[in-house]
């Protein structure tokens, strides 16, 4: 008797929580890992077959030669730095990616170097596997309401924005490739298209070369708005850094 | 600035199959390629690489420019005895690299 009852009230559990299971929908995005062949997906997983891994090499000599006098043990010290980034610079009174960051606190190095992207990719390193956390300061929230007019609004002779292909049309096929939901899990990253290590930005004037746009300099305030939506798009997401990509 | 990585076991059994895995930076420029002046870039190839194990050479390879920039060269041997493996990657324009891991069988 008390089991049919029991029964009978589970089952009226059941109806009652129904309405509300929709609201917990289940996280639909997917990193562009999930969208790569299997033998690209086996080349990211072994370090031994990464060749991101011969940028980090250079940059841990880097690190521990110039950064580990003051900042010691990266794993320590570096530890969620990179799922944190872009963040606000008190001193310049703006967002700065993590990129900028090191380049702003260290001797110049020039963008998409393979100087820069050692660091950065080792950096990165140390916060592999944990969730993209963008910092919850109310001085960024005008960047990334910008971040998201850009990634919304058309550019170039094509005439595209960044959602009509990465939130309208992902999953589906542009010429021989599937269209990824585009991410930052990864970045820095080895492309293989590139036979080199590529950073968030040159993967973003990419995008916009495709479109027939002009693409905006490395290090626009414009590509660091970006970033800050993409990150907070993408919070949550585990770090894959230093990714993979066909 | 060369950079290459060798990944393969310290320690082995006497009689086990050893897995090496090398990954070398390298442009490996086909010499067919305009660069974006329109000019062809000069070619710039690793043409042979190779494996001594205790100055036994145990592997090698040629490469040519249809290999991809970083080559990843993956082979095995048999451990025989305790020594070192020498891996040299040599190419165009003088270059050379050499990397030594030493293996212990026991």
């Amino acid at each position: 008797m008390t089991r049919h009852l029991k029964r009978a009230a589970l089952a009226l559990l059941l109806v009652l929580l129904a309405p509300t299971m929709p609201a917990v929908a289940a996280d639909t995005r997917r990193s562009g890992f999930d969208d790569m062949s299997s033998q690209i997906q086996a080349m990211q997983r072994d370090d031994a077959a990464n060749p991101a891994m011969l940028w980090l090499q250079d940059g841990a000599a880097t690190w521990q030669r110039d950064c580990a006098s003051c900042h010691r043990d990266a794993a320590v010290s570096m530890r969620g730095v990179a799922a944190r980034y872009p963040a606000f610079d008190d001193k310049l009174q703006r967002p700065v990616t993590l990129a900028q960051r090191i380049t702003l606190h260290t001797k110049p190095l020039a963008v998409e170097s393979e100087a820069l992207l050692g660091i950065e990719s080792f950096v990165a390193f140390q916060s592999r596997g944990m969730p993209i956390a963008p910092p919850a300061d109310a001085r960024l929230q005008p960047f990334r309401e910008r971040g998201e007019q850009l990634f919304r609004r058309r550019m170039g002779q094509l005439d595209f924005s960044c959602a009509q292909c990465h939130d309208d049309h992902a999953g589906q096929r542009l010429g021989g490739s599937t269209i990824p939901q585009a991410h930052p899990t990864g970045y820095p990253q080895y492309r293989l298209e590139w036979q080199a290590m590529a950073s968030l930005q040159r993967r973003l004037r990419s995008c916009m070369n495709g479109v027939r746009a002009e693409p905006f300099a490395y290090g626009a305030p414009e590509f660091v708005e970006l970033e800050l939506y993409l990150a907070q798009r993408a919070a949550g997401m585990r770090l894959e850094a230093p990714a993979v990509r066909p | 600035m060369t950079r290459a990585l060798v990944t393969m076991p310290a320690t082995a059994k006497r009689g086990d199959v050893v897995e090496i895995r090398t990954l070398i930076a390298h442009p490996m420029e086909t010499g067919y390629r305009p660069g974006e002046d329109g000019a062809v870039l000069p070619r710039n190839l690793i043409r042979r690489f190779t494996c001594h194990y205790d100055d036994v050479l145990v592997f090698s390879a040629e490469l040519f420019p249809a290999v991809a920039a970083n080559p990843f060269i993956a082979f095995s041997t048999v451990a025989t005895a305790s020594g070192t493996l020498r891996f040299s990657w040599t190419g165009d324009n003088g270059f050379t690299q050499t990397e030594t891991v030493s293996l212990t069988v026991t």
